[in-house]
């Protein structure tokens, strides 16, 4: 059985409240680093963890926090990014459900950490349920000393809120959520300046994921040479992977980094192989956005090596014949699936969600969506295919935030890896499926 | 504003909440209370977002209405014409949709005699389609207010529809409480 950070106390009943959170050893790494260690300090652990950002960027975690601008003056922001919206992606809800004290106590840590008086959990608007749960546990910390003035008697005071967004997957973007958290629409920033100089109200933030910050404690109880032994190279410690599609068991599992892909998928331990006995055709390894491989380069690399859950290998390759670790959105389909027309859904996804501030973007991604459907309607010809490559190179890369490239790459990866099924469409006028 | 429209209010109770929320941000960064309020200002509201409604919004927190318009019309959560008592909103991204979400969403069309963005003659259904909620595992996926209701089949959908009839279901309540 792998390590579990996350999920281990997951199924005890009542875990979202305070008493049998703390009866499971909860809190205690607020108390090591309140009494015991000082801001750097926990930085560095947080530093030679290893831990890279959960939300899809894989950023050394410790690395932005050592950006963070501590000279200024000025106050200091921790934001959580709980905005939640890659396709594919449903590992946060289950954090905040089930166990939101285990991502307070992170919030506690990190804003030490970084000397934050106020941090901001930031929770997309559809699930205000979730929002209630840890407003509910908040309050519960609240009355047990862990938030408010001078905690644990440490001098450290901390205020902590959550937020709600309102739909817009753009908001996942970090500079897109601190304008969204100041109220107003959830337009990227310009960067340089990074949000750990200007960032919340123009002052130092650091942005991270819920699955990043609830891993915390676990590092602050056991030490950064505990967590930096599990993984494999650079991918260190466990990893939430939410499995969806043509699999039999669709849920959230936290794996050690290294997993062999064969294993997550086939072994009844996690996926247990796919759906009514049908043939894997492709995956989409880590949210939406990152390229679709096609069965025989998601189990093996194009070298022949076994593909591993891990950020290189993952990526070995490079977008020929690799794809990304992400989010850990890993979306799973069977030989039934018509390639085309799930690259529509995303297409009219991102159409949907680009903020329409960059041009490339914001015409982009409603051609490739019109091309698309002429293309999965029948109604389109061979000139569609080079013309969707070619509006995918100039969104790519030439917009201020990432949502052009994630657009972008699952078009550009689908034509790559499945061309044939794009031209069957145009040569049969018809889906063939 | 014209003289004769009807100014929106809230509550004691409400406006107690309202100010408990603007507190949670810095003096002077009262904006970022704008999404928190348009949430509830939408519930209040039969759920949807009048210029009246926004208008009171833009006065509470002392900041011009076009700040509000401009925030209000960015966010697909926000209706800014009127919906139906009951808003069914289904997802039709990829994960959804691997697992059959046009079916669910045809049977909706097909039972409520509307199409997506359309409300049934006695204004107790809106059907809206949706992109990810973010519950992709247990596809097909649709939200009602701040119910989500998952791994859906035709028949779930028809005793939810039943369901929904028989207490006359309003999806847009506050939903801080």
């Amino acid at each position: 059985m792998a390590t579990q950070i996350l999920l281990k106390n997951i199924d005890v009943p009542g875990l979202a409240g305070f008493q049998v959170y703390r009866n499971l050893g909860g809190y205690t790494a607020v108390e090591k680093a309140l009494k015991t260690l000082t801001p750097d300090e926990v930085t560095d652990e947080v530093k030679k963890s290893g831990l890279k950002g959960r939300g899809g960027a894989g950023f050394p975690t410790g690395m932005k926090w050592g950006f963070i601008d501590k000279q200024s003056g000025k106050d200091r922001y921790l934001v959580c990014n709980y905005d939640e919206s890659e396709p594919g992606t449903f590992k946060d809800r289950h954090i905040g459900t089930l166990n939101p004290h285990q991502l307070i106590e992170g919030m506690i840590l990190g804003s030490y950490a970084l000397g934050a008086k106020t941090a901001y959990i930031y929770i997309r608007g559809e699930l205000f349920y979730v929002l209630n749960i840890i407003e509910k546990a908040i309050q519960e910390a609240y009355n047990n000393g862990y938030l408010g003035q001078n905690i644990l008697g440490s001098g450290y005071s901390l205020d902590l809120y959550c937020h709600p967004g309102a739909g817009a997957y753009i908001c996942g973007e970090e500079t897109a959520l601190l304008e969204s958290l100041e109220g107003k629409r959830g337009n990227p920033r310009i960067k340089p300046p990074f949000p750990a100089i200007v960032g919340l109200y123009g002052c130092p933030t650091v942005v991270n994921n819920v699955e990043t910050i609830a891993t915390l404690p676990w590092i602050i109880n056991n030490g950064s040479d505990a967590y930096a032994a599990i993984g494999v190279g650079n991918s260190k410690g466990t990893k939430l992977i939410s499995a969806c599609g043509h699999i039999n068991k669709p849920g959230i599992y936290e794996i050690e980094l290294g997993l062999p892909v064969e294993e997550f998928i086939f072994s009844d331990e996690y996926c247990g192989g796919i759906r009514d006995g049908n043939k894997l055709k492709a995956v989409v390894a880590g949210g939406s956005s990152v390229p679709i491989l096609p069965a025989e380069l998601i189990l093996k690399t194009a070298a022949g090596q076994p593909r591993l859950m891990s950020y290189e290998s993952l990526s070995e390759g490079g977008f020929q014949t690799g794809t990304m670790l992400g989010s850990g959105g890993f979306i799973v389909m069977d030989h039934t699936t018509c390639i085309v027309k799930n690259l529509l859904t995303f297409a009219r996804f991102y159409r949907h969600e680009s903020c329409g501030q960059c041009s490339p973007c914001r015409e982009g991604t409603s051609w490739m969506e019109k091309i698309l459907t002429r293309i999965e309607n029948g109604q389109g010809t061979t000139k569609d295919i080079d013309l969707l490559v070619d509006i995918s190179k100039h969104v790519e890369g030439n917009t201020i935030c990432p949502l052009g490239d994630a657009a972008a790459w699952p078009v550009a990866s689908a034509i790559r890896h499945f061309r044939e099924e794009f031209e069957e469409h145009i040569k049969l006028q018809k889906c063939p499926f | 504003m014209q003289d004769n429209i009807k100014i929106s209010e809230f509550s004691r109770e409400t406006l107690d909440l309202v100010n408990r929320i603007i507190n949670r941000y810095p003096k002077g960064r009262e904006k970022s209370a704008l999404l928190p309020l348009l949430h509830i200002a939408q519930s209040e509201n039969n759920g949807w977002l009048s210029p009246e409604m926004m208008d009171y919004v833009a006065s509470l927190l002392k900041i011009e209405s076009i700040e509000v318009y401009e925030v209000a019309s960015f966010y697909s959560m926000f209706n800014l014409k009127p919906v139906g008592n009951c808003v069914i909103e289904v997802c039709q991204t990829g994960p959804c949709w691997l697992r059959g979400a046009e079916n669910i969403l045809a049977h909706f069309e097909a039972k409520l005699g509307i199409k997506p963005g359309e409300t049934t003659q006695d204004g107790k259904f809106t059907l809206k389609t949706v992109e990810c909620l973010a519950a992709c595992g247990n596809g097909p996926v649709i939200q009602v207010g701040k119910e989500y209701h998952e791994n859906l089949t035709t028949n779930k959908a028809d005793e939810l529809l039943e369901k929904w009839k028989r207490e006359n279901k309003i999806s847009h309540t506050n939903p801080y409480l």
